[in-house]
């Protein structure tokens, strides 16, 4: 019997296209990835169904750390020199009375997040950028109804940021404490601000609910 | 898979004795471990990518007013209160509380269980529904919207859902119980504070 010979071909696979297209979508990725900046106050946001992604405008973000403790961050990216938020701790100087050195209103321009009382703002401010990270703020009193210091930032931000569009973010966490918030809410409100946008992480409609019949309609 | 093949070793031309060999190294390179580093680094960025979108959720609050005519009105037929306690607990009761019905109505559930509730208490808010002449304008209003179920739109307009947080109730429940709003598609609701009675209820139930 003839024995059929079969040619032996080799298993070997050339990689090097497999390759190029591997590194073009990791070039792609790494430029279309858009980091998330260090938070100074770490924060785990409840999730929600909401699917209205976060806008990228003026913003007065108010943050609520695990311990019920608030901190406050203007921003205005459009704004790259910082002077509206300049302007914001330039108005509290004003109406609170707190004598800030234009170096320590500088100083506030370059801090991530403020969540000191008025009292203790100007040592805090008067700290070298590395030991404000070290410093343990205590937050900003709001559960005080007579003493809610946060009526008088928002009312500031308010101020400077008057005629443009600002945006009021809570970015609570979920283990932080409702009276917080209520307290939170109602300095927005003494300032008749009645919309505001909770941060929260996304999730899917449970399945059969009205939502879900919703979305699958659309 | 993975090899490098040593060349073609002693193949073709022969040279003279004394002529020493160079070996012949191929060029080839094994390119499956860049492969894996590629796909490896591409996973990490997609999972970075993902994560770092936050979502927001929209809350409006209604102007404070002392006044008391100012007050929205609520049908108590169609009332249906939750009450957000500590450690993650819902108690609820439907229409008016007083002190004699309190033990019957008053009760306990969870995240889990309430969504049933809230889905019971708006069918049943539909089956009780009487046309009134205010109906047309409901229905109206809600095709501006753009509400593809207009024509049913009246049919739960007396179904509000009042929430009464607890002091020890945490942000994540407040969040959660906006958010079952929005998934039963309730359209009206409100954030109430707590009268006495009903702290004193909770702090009742949650001692057990």
């Amino acid at each position: 019997m003839p024995s059929v010979k079969i040619p032996r071909k080799s298993t070997d696979t050339d990689m090097t296209p497999f390759v190029d297209i591997a590194f073009l979508i990791l070039s792609f990725f790494i430029m279309a990835t858009k980091f998330k900046p260090a938070e100074p106050v770490p924060v785990e946001t409840p999730n929600s169904v909401s699917s209205d992604i976060l806008k990228e405008e003026n913003s007065v973000l108010i943050t609520i750390d695990p311990d019920s403790k608030v901190f406050l961050n203007v921003s205005a990216p459009k704004d790259k020199s910082n002077s509206k938020i300049g302007e914001v701790i330039e108005e509290l100087n004003t109406s609170r009375a707190m004598n800030l050195s234009p170096k320590e209103i500088q100083s506030f321009k370059a801090a991530p997040i403020i969540g000191v009382p008025f009292a203790s703002l100007k040592g805090y401010l008067n700290l070298s950028p590395a030991d404000q990270e070290k410093f343990k703020q205590p937050g900003i009193p709001v559960l005080d109804t007579l003493n809610n210091e946060l009526i008088w930032w928002v009312g500031a931000a308010k101020k400077v940021f008057a005629g443009q569009k600002l945006l009021y973010l809570i970015k609570g966490d979920n283990d932080s404490k409702y009276p917080t918030f209520e307290a939170v809410i109602n300095a927005l409100r003494k300032n008749e601000e009645f919309k505001y946008n909770l941060i929260t992480s996304r999730e899917e409609a449970p399945e059969g609910t009205e939502l879900y019949k919703e979305r699958l309609r659309q | 898979m993975a090899s490098i093949d040593s060349g073609g070793g002693d193949s073709g031309h022969k040279k003279g004795p004394g002529v020493k060999k160079a070996k012949k190294l191929s060029t080839r390179v094994d390119m499956t471990p860049m492969v894996d580093l590629g796909f490896l680094l591409i996973t990490f960025f997609i999972f970075t990518a993902t994560m770092s979108s936050p979502t927001t959720m929209d809350l409006n609050m209604p102007k404070e007013s002392e006044k008391k005519e100012d007050e929205t009105k609520i049908k108590q037929s169609g009332a249906l209160t939750i009450l957000l306690g500590k450690n993650n607990q819902i108690f609820y009761y439907e229409g008016e509380l007083t002190q004699e019905n309190a033990s019957s109505v008053f009760k306990s559930t969870t995240f889990k269980g309430i969504r049933d509730e809230i889905i019971k208490k708006r069918q049943e808010v539909i089956k009780n529904y009487r046309p009134e002449p205010r109906d047309e304008e409901i229905k109206q209003k809600a095709k501006e919207r753009g509400d593809k179920n207009w024509e049913r739109a009246a049919l739960d307009r007396d179904f509000v859902v009042v929430i009464k947080p607890t002091a020890e109730a945490t942000y994540k429940n407040a969040v959660d119980i906006l958010d079952e709003m929005t998934i039963n598609a309730v359209k009206r609701f409100a954030v109430v504070k707590i009268s006495d009675t009903e702290l004193d209820l909770v702090n009742a139930s949650q001692g057990q």
